[in-house]
């Protein structure tokens, strides 16, 4: 039982690996900012199964760039950018989305599976598509990292509040002139980008950890949109980096320390969310 | 003095489908207009029309004197029940302020104007006692007390409510109804009202705007529910009875009242 535990948690020799992973650990948290950036939105609009789409999209790019010889980031955001599109035109909204994106999610994983076992290469990066190889970021993704977190803040910062208004009312903002068809299309080419990356580093299984949980445990405990984002991106980045430096010394993939972490705080905040349910809100009258 | 709303021989159709034509509509400040119809009679793209959101067939909509056009802050619009997300993680607090500049380019952080006028608001529905509180614990009285507040924000010349009482029970029907009452006493703002029941506000409604058949007849509700006047609407004989100071029309399409319920439930589980 020891040592089961012991590969699984252990600090072997940590400080020595600690340099090694230096540069995983700042792609990590530039991602989990993103990722508690964009959360609430994801929420807001009721896409977490169409993310979960888009990330396998973008795993069925990245593997048909890993078998065409090209840049695995180009075939990562190509395969998501393009299904994010095609699910902002068919005007997606949950409801009429879902079989949509049912339809598309296990072609795109199936293309995907298919062009990795006719990739003959080193199978590290096989595995790393679906299941997470942010131990091996490289600058030049880094870069492409440090640039996307830049494009992601110069288009939501201006557009955060008429997005999010487009994205809980539609139907009042449409009536207030806001360009609700447009903002969703420029939405979805953003959260397209995000997978796309997100996939590179973390694999297309971890997608939903950080995009989806943390907002979702952030909401359990506030209903403010800024202490929801703040809170959001800070389970975001507790997990990613939790993640990288457990998974540390057992030398095991980050993405089981990741999702339990994530998953982790999800229970924490639910629990204390149904406790301050139970003893009423806020201090409203109960015969409203 | 200019009229708030002004239709002139106004017609609205999709396609080849002729909704209404010939209507004529003057609304002054303060007025409350019922708009009643039979499902499908065009009650909400008159709303749409005024939004600028749809153009007219024929004939001219103005607001406040001037043509019509999104995005007007002269036009504050409470839309039907169910177009908001239920389980969104925002306050009361929140949708209220979104009516204020929820349209500008912006994180959105607010200003003391707005705070301000936010407060007034739901001051003015009575909602401040469940303004931080999570839109997903709240009745759908107290959500359609907030989208009340929200169209108000910017002290509108004009609200447009679009079946506001729909899936309310009878005391909460009478509740919002008074508090829309009370902003166009208080503040003058004129109200056009869609619904398919014109008993709950029966007491509140300066003049009718019927649709129906293709065509329209607006006047006081005692000039226009009465049977020979439907009658000629519909093109099919309508009775029309008074009954403790209600009013039943039989034999339009209206008859069905569960059936009415039951469609527009429809409407939004795929909406």
């Amino acid at each position: 039982m020891g040592d089961a535990l012991a590969k699984l948690i252990s600090f072997d020799q940590f400080w020595s690996l600690l340099p090694l992973v230096t540069s995983s650990l700042v792609a990590g948290a530039l991602l989990g900012i993103i990722a508690g950036v964009i959360g609430p939105m994801i929420q807001a609009r009721d896409l977490a199964f169409a993310v979960h789409g888009t990330a396998e999209l973008s795993f069925a790019g990245a593997a048909a760039a890993l078998l065409a010889g090209v840049s695995i980031t180009l075939g990562a955001v190509a395969g998501s950018v393009l299904g994010a599109i095609v699910l902002a035109l068919m005007g997606i909204r949950a409801r009429q989305g879902n079989s949509l994106i049912g339809i598309v999610l296990p072609f795109g994983l199936g293309l995907g599976v298919l062009f990795l076992s006719l990739y003959d290469g080193r199978s590290s990066n096989k595995f790393g598509l679906l299941l997470g190889q942010i131990v091996s970021v490289d600058n030049a993704q880094l870069g492409s990292l440090a640039l996307l977190t830049v494009v992601v803040a110069v288009v939501l910062i201006p557009l955060w509040r008429p997005m999010f208004f487009a994205a809980v009312d539609p139907v009042v903002a449409q009536a207030r002139g806001v360009r609700v068809r447009e903002l969703s299309l420029i939405f979805m080419v953003v959260l397209g980008l995000v997978c796309a990356m997100c996939v590179q580093l973390v694999g297309a299984l971890l997608v939903m950890a950080l995009l989806i949980t943390p907002t979702a445990a952030a909401t359990c405990l506030t209903a403010r949109p800024v202490l929801v984002s703040a809170l959001s991106v800070t389970f975001a980045v507790l997990s990613m980096e939790g993640g990288i430096l457990l998974s540390l010394s057992p030398g095991r993939p980050i993405s089981p320390y990741v999702t339990t972490l994530s998953f982790l705080i999800y229970l924490v905040c639910r629990a204390v969310g149904s406790l301050r349910t139970r003893r009423g809100w806020s201090a409203r009258a109960v015969a409203a | 003095m200019t009229p708030v709303v002004s239709l002139q021989d106004a017609a609205l159709a999709y396609g080849s489908r002729l909704l209404w034509s010939g209507l004529d509509l003057q609304v002054q400040a303060g007025e409350f207009v019922g708009v009643l119809g039979p499902n499908g009679a065009g009650k909400s793209s008159l709303l749409r029309v005024l939004l600028g959101e749809q153009p007219l067939r024929a004939g001219q909509a103005l607001v406040c004197g001037e043509p019509v056009h999104r995005g007007s802050s002269l036009i504050g619009y409470i839309p039907q029940h169910g177009a908001l997300a239920p389980d969104t993680a925002i306050r009361g607090r929140d949708l209220v302020g979104f009516g204020w500049d929820g349209h500008r380019i912006g994180l959105g952080l607010g200003s003391r104007a707005k705070k301000e006028a936010v407060e007034r608001a739901m001051v003015t529905v009575g909602a401040t006692a469940y303004a931080d509180a999570p839109l997903s614990m709240l009745s759908g009285g107290e959500r359609q007390r907030l989208r009340i507040a929200q169209a108000l924000v910017t002290r509108p010349r004009l609200l447009l409510c679009d079946e506001p009482l729909l899936n309310l029970d009878l005391h909460h029907q009478r509740e919002v109804a008074q508090a829309i009452d009370r902003v166009r006493r208080l503040e003058g703002t004129a109200v056009l009202f869609v619904t398919h029941e014109i008993n709950p506000i029966l007491p509140l409604v300066d003049h009718v705007a019927y649709l129906a058949g293709g065509q329209a007849r607006v006047g006081r509700p005692g000039e226009i529910m009465r049977a020979e006047v439907l009658s000629e609407l519909y093109g099919a004989p309508v009775d029309v009875l008074h009954h403790n100071g209600r009013i039943v029309v039989l034999g339009g399409d209206d008859t069905a009242t569960p059936g009415h319920d039951h469609h527009h439930e429809e409407a939004h589980d795929h909406g």
